[in-house]
C-alpha cells in the first residue's frame, strides 16, 4: 500500500529560516551569509570589510567553526559582537542550519545592529542547500583554487548574489587564468556581481563595500 | 559506528559530503516514520520514494548509504530508498524557450540570454512510503 507524503525534506529548516527572516525584518537587520571553501579568505575579508563599514553601519558576526575559536578571536578585533557557534549537532559539521542562526541571534543585541554577517562553515556544497533567513549570499573564491570551481559547484554560484574573487595580490606569482574564472562564474550565474579583491592589501574593496552598503541601507530605509 | 564509516574517507570534502547526506537521511527517516498510519501495527515499510533534483547538492549513492545506516532500529528499518532524479529544466525570460540543462551552462539555448528561471532540479522531496499489505 502506498501512502502519499509530499513533504520537502528540509521543510523544518525552511520554516525556521522563514521565522528568522521575519524577525530580521522586524528588527531591521540585514543578514549576509558568507560562504566559501576552507581558507578562501572569509575571515580576513570580513575583518577588513567590517573595519570599513564602521561606524556608519553597525555590524555583528555569527561564525561557524568546527572546533576552534580562532576565527571568532580574529573577528573580535574589530570590536563588534561576535558569536561563535559549533556545528557538530545534527550529524553534520558542514553548514549552519536556520535554527542554529536563530539561537545565536538570541545572544546578540539586534537593536544595536544594522548588518548581521554569518561566516558559514568552509564548504561549497552543503551551505548552498540551507536557507538561514538571510537577505543576501556571497561566495568567496580565491585565486589559489581552480578556475573551474564554479563549474564543479554550480548550486553555490547559482544561489549567491555576488562572488568575491580574493587573493588577487598573488596573481603575479601564480599561473591563474582570471578571465577563465570570471567567465565560468558568469556561465553559471549570468549577471552575477563579481568583485576582484585582495583581503590582504584591500585592493578592489571600494566597489564591494559600495555594493554591500547600498543593500544594507535599502533594507534599513 | 561513525569511526568505522568515516575512517576510510580521508579527504575532508568527501567526508563532509557524506555527513551532509547523513543529516538529510535522518530527516527522511524521521518524516517517513511519522507518515506510517497510526492504526496499523508492526508494519514493514518496503520503500520510501523521494525526488532529488540534479541541481541539489546530493549524491544519490551517498544518500542511499546513509539512509540504510540511519534507518536501522527505526520503524522504517529495511526499507529501500527509491530516488527519482529530477532533471534541471529552465525557461528563458526573454524568449520563453524551455530546455533541460545538462552541463554547467545557465544561458538560454535559443537566444543566449542569462535571464532564466529554474523550473525544476532543486527538489528534495518525500513523495510517498510503501508498506507491506497485511
Ligand atoms: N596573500 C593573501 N592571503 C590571504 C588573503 N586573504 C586571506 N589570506 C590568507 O589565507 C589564509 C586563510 O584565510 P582565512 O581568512 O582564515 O580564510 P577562511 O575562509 O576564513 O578560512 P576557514 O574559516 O578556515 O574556512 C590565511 O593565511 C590568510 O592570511 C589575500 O587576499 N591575499
Ligand atoms: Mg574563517
Ligand atoms: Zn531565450
Amino acid at each position: 500500500m502506498e501512502i502519499k507524503v509530499v513533504r520537502k525534506v528540509l521543510d523544518v529548516n525552511d520554516m525556521m529560516a522563514q521565522q528568522n527572516r521575519s524577525r530580521f525584518a522586524d528588527e531591521k537587520v540585514f543578514v549576509l551569509n558568507v560562504m566559501s571553501s576552507p581558507g578562501s579568505g572569509k575571515t580576513t575579508t570580513l575583518v577588513k570589510t567590517i573595519s570599513r563599514l564602521l561606524p556608519e553601519i553597525k555590524c555583528a558576526v555569527i561564525v561557524g567553526d568546527i572546533c576552534s575559536t580562532i576565527d571568532a578571536d580574529r573577528l573580535s578585533v574589530t570590536g563588534v559582537q561576535v558569536v561563535q557557534v559549533n556545528t557538530d549537532e545534527f550529524g553534520g559539521d558542514c553548514h549552519l542550519a536556520a535554527h542554529v542562526i536563530g539561537n545565536a541571534a538570541n545572544s546578540i543585541d539586534l537593536d544595536a545592529v544594522d548588518l548581521l554577517i554569518v561566516e558559514n562553515v568552509g564548504n561549497l556544497v552543503c551551505p548552498a542547500e540551507f536557507d538561514i533567513g538571510e537577505d543576501s549570499r556571497v561566495v568567496v573564491l580565491s585565486v589559489t583554487e581552480g578556475e573551474d570551481k564554479p563549474l564543479k559547484y554550480p548550486l553555490m554560484f547559482r544561489v549567491c548574489d555576488a562572488a568575491l574573487l580574493n587573493k588577487t595580490d598573488l596573481l603575479p606569482y601564480i599561473e591563474y587564468d582570471k578571465e577563465a574564472a570570471v567567465k565560468n562564474i558568469l556561465q553559471i550565474h549570468p549577471g552575477m556581481s563579481v568583485f576582484e579583491i585582495s583581503a590582504k592589501t584591500e585592493e578592489g574593496f571600494k566597489p564591494w563595500i559600495m555594493w554591500l552598503k547600498e543593500r544594507v541601507k535599502k533594507k534599513l530605509a | 559506528m561513525f569511526a568505522r564509516i568515516w575512517a576510510p574517507l580521508e579527504n575532508s570534502v568527501l567526508r563532509c559530503l557524506a555527513m551532509h547526506e547523513m543529516g538529510i537521511a535522518m530527516q527522511i527517516v524521521e518524516i517517513a516514520a511519522a507518515s506510517i498510519p497510526k492504526n496499523v501495527e508492526n508494519v514493514q515499510v518496503e520503500r520510501v520514494n523521494i525526488k532529488v533534483g540534479k541541481l541539489s547538492a546530493i549524491v544519490p549513492e551517498s544518500l542511499r548509504f546513509c539512509f540504510e545506516i540511519v534507518a536501522k532500529d527505526t520503524p522504517v528499518s529495511g526499507a529501500k530508498l527509491m530516488i527519482e532524479e529530477v532533471p534541471v529544466v529552465a525557461r528563458c525570460n526573454e524568449c520563453s524557450a524551455e530546455w533541460t540543462i545538462t552541463g554547467p551552462v545557465f544561458t538560454c539555448v535559443k537566444c543566449n540570454s542569462g535571464s532564466i528561471q529554474i523550473l525544476s532540479g532543486r527538489e528534495l522531496d518525500i513523495v510517498s512510503i510503501e508498506i507491506a499489505d497485511p
